[in-house]
C-alpha cells in the first residue's frame, strides 16, 4: 500500500521539476540508448547475416585443401572457412580429384544429393552479329545449380550430356539476351554466339537464359558493359584452358534427410584424411554455412559486448548524478521529512519513500533511453541496409539494469534521510 | 492521568566541555481531557519540553509516562507508532506537504498507520467538513490561505483520532481574527471530543482561555495556576 502512494509521489516529484529530472536522467537516458541502440544494430546484423548464408544453402558443405600448419590458428578464430579466397600455390598432387569425389559419393550415396563443381575460367565477350556483351565465364558440372537460387527464363540447365561430350554450350543471363537478341529470350535459344576469350574464339550455343539478378556490387555500368556470368560445361572449359588438374574447392550439398550437417562435414573431413595423410603441405577442410554462421555472430557479439561495456560507464556516470540530486532533493525536503516524522513515518518508511523516488527517476530515464535507442538503431541499421530487429534481451536487461542503479545509488541519500533527527529537520530552515 | 512528567532532564552535547542543561527537572501532570498552556520566554525550554511530550526527543534523564507505559526507552519503531496514534501535532508553520492536495495531507498519517485507501479518504472528508475545510480538500497547500492551512493541519492532527493535541504556537503566524477561529476549533474539539489539548504560546491572552497554564522559565516550571475565563 505504502509502495503504491510512494510510486505517485515519486511521479509527482518528477514532473514537478521537469527540467531537473530531465537533466538527472540524461546520463542514464544515454547510457541505456546507447546500449539498446548497438544491441538493435547487432541483433539485426546477426539475423541478416544468417538469413543471407542460409540462402546461400544452409545444406552445403565446403571441402577444400589448406596448408597443413594453418590449423591452429584457423581453428583459434573459429573460423572454418579452409583455403577458399586464398591463392594457394598447390601442386597438382595436392589437388581433390575428380576420382576422389566420385568415391565420396558412393560412399554416401544416400546423404550427398549432389556435388557443385565450378572453376572461373576467365572474362570474355559474346558477339552475334556487330553487338557484343561482356561475360565471366564459368565452367560448372550438373550438381553447381543444386540447393542454388537461379531462375531458368528459357531453356535448360547444363547437363550431364554436356559435361561428358565436352559440347559447346553455353547458359546466359538475360541481359546477354538483351544486348545480342533484343530481349527476346525463346528466339535466343539454340542461336549461335561467338565466345572471345584471351586469342580463343569459338561457337557457342546458346541452351538456357536465366534471369540476372541484382547484385550488392556498385555497377553503375549501362547493360552493355555490364559483366554477367556465363555458365559452360566444366570440361568444356578445362578444354578451353588446357588444364586437367584438379579442384581446390568444391561444394557438396547434402540431402534434407542429414540431421546434422556439421557432423557429416566432419565424416567427409575424415574420408578425405586417408589421401592427405602423407601429404606434408595440404590437408583436407570441411566447413558449412552453420559454422560460418555461427563464428561470424560470435564476433558480432563481441564487438557488442565490447561497446556496451563503454556505454555501461556512462551508466556509471549517470547513477551518480542520480545520487547527486537524491542529495539536492533531500536537503531540500528535510522539513516535509521532519513532518512526516512526526506524523508517524517510522525510518524505514522514509527510506523506502526515497530508494522508490529514485528507482522511478533512473526506470523513467531508462524506458526513454529505450525508446532513444531502439529508434536509433532501427534508423542506422536502414541506413545498413538491414531490418531492425528488436532486441527484447536488451531491453529487459536496461529495464532490470536502470532499477538497479536507481537502489543502488538511491539507497546512499535515502538513507541519510532516513536517520535525519524529526527535532533538526523540523527546525530547518 | 495521560501525561506524567517525573523529575525531567534534558542535556545537550553530553560528555562535552559545552554541555548544557535546558530542563532541569520538569514535573508535570496532565489528566485525560485537560486544556493546558505552557506559557515561557524564547529559552526557556518550551520547544524542548514540547518535543519530549510529543515523543519526537528522549529525556536524558527522568521518567515520562505516557498513557501508562513509560517511553524513555522506546526505539523508532515504538516513538513513530506513538507519534502516529496518540499524538497530534499542530505546528506554527503548518508544516503541510507541498504539491500534495490537503485531502491527501490529512491521509498521510492514516497511511502511515495502515488505514485502507478508502477508509483513510472517508475519515479525511469528514476531517476536513469538520473544520469547514470541505470546498477546498482538492486544493495544495500553496493554493491555501494561512487560516486555511492551519485548518487543514488540525484536521491531519486529528486524522488517526490521538488522545493528545499538541499545538506550538497554532495562531503565531495568523492574523487575530483568523487566530481566533483556529482557537475557537481547539475549544471545540476540547469540548465536543474530549481531547486534551497543549498549547504552547507567547500570548498571555490565549493562554488565560486554558483551564490551566504553566509557566516555564529557565528550564524550571514557575509557576502554575487555574485559566481565567473560559469562553
Amino acid at each position: 500500500m505504502l509502495i503504491v502512494e510512494n510510486i505517485k509521489l515519486a511521479f509527482g516529484a518528477l514532473f514537478c521539476n521537469k527540467m531537473r529530472s530531465l537533466l538527472t536522467m540524461l546520463g542514464i537516458i544515454i547510457g541505456i540508448g546507447s546500449v539498446i541502440a548497438i544491441m538493435t544494430v547487432s541483433s539485426s546484423l546477426t539475423a541478416s547475416i544468417s538469413d543471407s548464408f542460409q540462402e546461400m544453402g544452409a545444406n552445403n558443405i565446403t571441402v577444400g585443401i589448406k596448408q597443413s600448419g594453418e590449423e591452429e590458428e584457423v581453428r583459434n578464430n573459429g573460423m572454418r572457412f579452409g583455403t577458399s579466397g586464398r591463392t594457394v600455390s598447390a601442386d597438382e598432387e595436392d589437388l581433390i580429384t575428380d576420382e576422389m569425389i566420385a568415391k565420396l559419393q558412393s560412399a554416401y550415396p544416400e546423404q550427398i544429393e549432389a556435388v557443385s563443381l565450378s572453376e572461373t575460367i576467365g572474362n570474355g565477350t559474346a558477339e552475334s552479329g556487330k553487338s557484343s556483351s561482356n561475360l565471366s565465364i564459368t565452367g560448372i558440372n550438373e550438381g553447381y545449380f543444386t540447393g542454388k537460387k537461379i531462375s531458368l527464363l528459357a531453356g535448360r540447365k547444363i547437363k550431364q550430356s554436356d559435361l561428358e561430350g565436352s559440347r559447346k554450350v553455353i547458359l546466359v543471363s538475360d541481359k546477354v539476351v538483351e544486348t545480342l537478341f533484343d530481349g527476346d529470350n525463346h528466339a535466343a535459344l539454340c542461336q549461335p554466339v561467338s565466345i572471345k576469350f584471351n586469342t580463343i574464339n569459338e561457337t557457342y550455343y546458346i541452351v538456357g537464359v536465366y534471369k540476372y539478378e541484382e547484385s550488392s556490387n556498385f555497377s553503375s555500368a549501362s547493360d552493355q558493359e555490364l559483366t554477367t556470368t556465363a555458365y559452360i560445361p566444366l570440361s568444356t572449359g578445362k578444354e578451353m584452358i588446357h588444364s586437367n588438374n584438379g579442384y581446390s574447392q568444391f561444394t557438396a550439398v547434402t540431402a534434407s534427410s542429414i540431421n546434422s550437417v556439421s557432423e557429416f562435414a566432419d565424416k567427409v573431413e575424415t574420408f578425405f584424411a586417408p589421401y592427405y595423410a602423407a601429404n606434408e603441405d595440404y590437408e583436407i577442410a570441411a566447413s558449412t554455412m552453420e559454422s560460418m554462421t555461427e563464428s561470424m555472430s560470435e564476433m558480432i557479439q563481441t564487438v557488442a559486448i565490447a561497446i556496451a561495456f563503454i556505454a555501461g560507464i556512462s551508466l556509471l556516470v549517470g547513477g551518480i548524478g542520480v545520487m547527486n540530486i537524491m542529495l539536492v532533493s533531500i536537503t531540500e525536503r528535510t522539513r516535509e521529512i521532519g513532518t512526516r516524522k512526526a506524523l508517524g513515518a517510522k525510518n524505514s518508511s522514509i527510506r523506502l519513500q526515497f530508494i522508490i523516488e529514485s528507482v522511478i527517476l533512473c526506470l523513467t530515464g531508462g524506458c526513454l533511453g529505450i525508446l532513444a535507442g531502439f529508434l536509433l538503431g532501427a534508423v542506422a541499421a536502414s541506413i545498413l541496409g538491414y531490418s531492425a530487429a528488436v532486441p527484447v534481451g536488451a531491453i529487459l536487461l536496461a529495464v532490470g539494469f536502470s532499477m538497479a542503479i536507481g537502489m543502488f545509488f538511491g539507497y546512499y541519500p535515502a538513507n541519510k534521510a532516513a536517520k535525519l533527527d524529526p527535532i533538526e529537520a523540523l527546525r530547518y530552515e | 492521568m495521560i501525561i506524567n512528567l517525573q523529575n525531567i532532564r534534558k542535556s545537550f552535547f553530553c560528555g562535552k566541555p559545552n554541555e548544557l542543561e535546558i530542563l532541569h527537572g520538569i514535573d508535570l501532570q496532565v489528566d485525560s481531557g485537560e486544556f493546558i498552556s505552557i506559557v515561557g520566554e524564547s529559552g526557556s525550554g518550551k520547544s524542548t519540553l514540547m518535543n519530549i511530550i510529543g515523543a519526537l526527543d528522549h529525556p536524558t534523564e527522568g521518567n515520562y509516562y505516557l498513557d501508562g507505559c513509560n517511553i524513555g526507552s522506546a526505539g523508532d519503531r515504538e516513538l513513530s507508532g506513538i507519534r502516529n496514534q496518540k499524538i497530534g501535532f499542530v505546528f506554527q508553520t503548518y508544516n503541510l506537504i507541498a504539491r500534495t492536495s490537503a485531502l491527501a495531507n490529512v491521509e498521510l498519517p492514516m497511511l502511515y498507520g495502515g488505514i485502507p485507501k478508502q477508509k483513510r479518504t472517508a475519515r479525511a472528508k469528514e476531517l476536513l467538513e469538520l473544520v469547514e475545510m470541505g470546498e477546498r480538500m482538492g486544493h495544495k497547500p500553496d493554493e491555501l490561505s494561512g487560516g486555511q492551512k492551519q485548518r487543514t493541519a488540525i484536521a491531519r492532527a486529528m486524522a488517526n483520532n490521538p488522545s493528545i493535541l499538541l499545538a506550538d504556537e497554532p495562531t503565531g503566524a495568523l492574523d487575530s481574527e483568523t487566530g481566533r477561529h483556529i482557537m475557537d476549533i481547539f475549544h471545540r474539539l476540547h469540548k465536543e471530543q474530549g481531547k486534551t489539548v497543549i498549547l504552547i504560546t507567547h500570548s498571555k491572552e490565549l493562554a488565560e482561555e486554558t483551564e490551566r497554564i504553566i509557566t516555564l522559565k529557565d528550564g524550571e516550571i514557575a509557576g502554575e495556576r487555574r485559566g481565567g475565563t473560559i469562553c
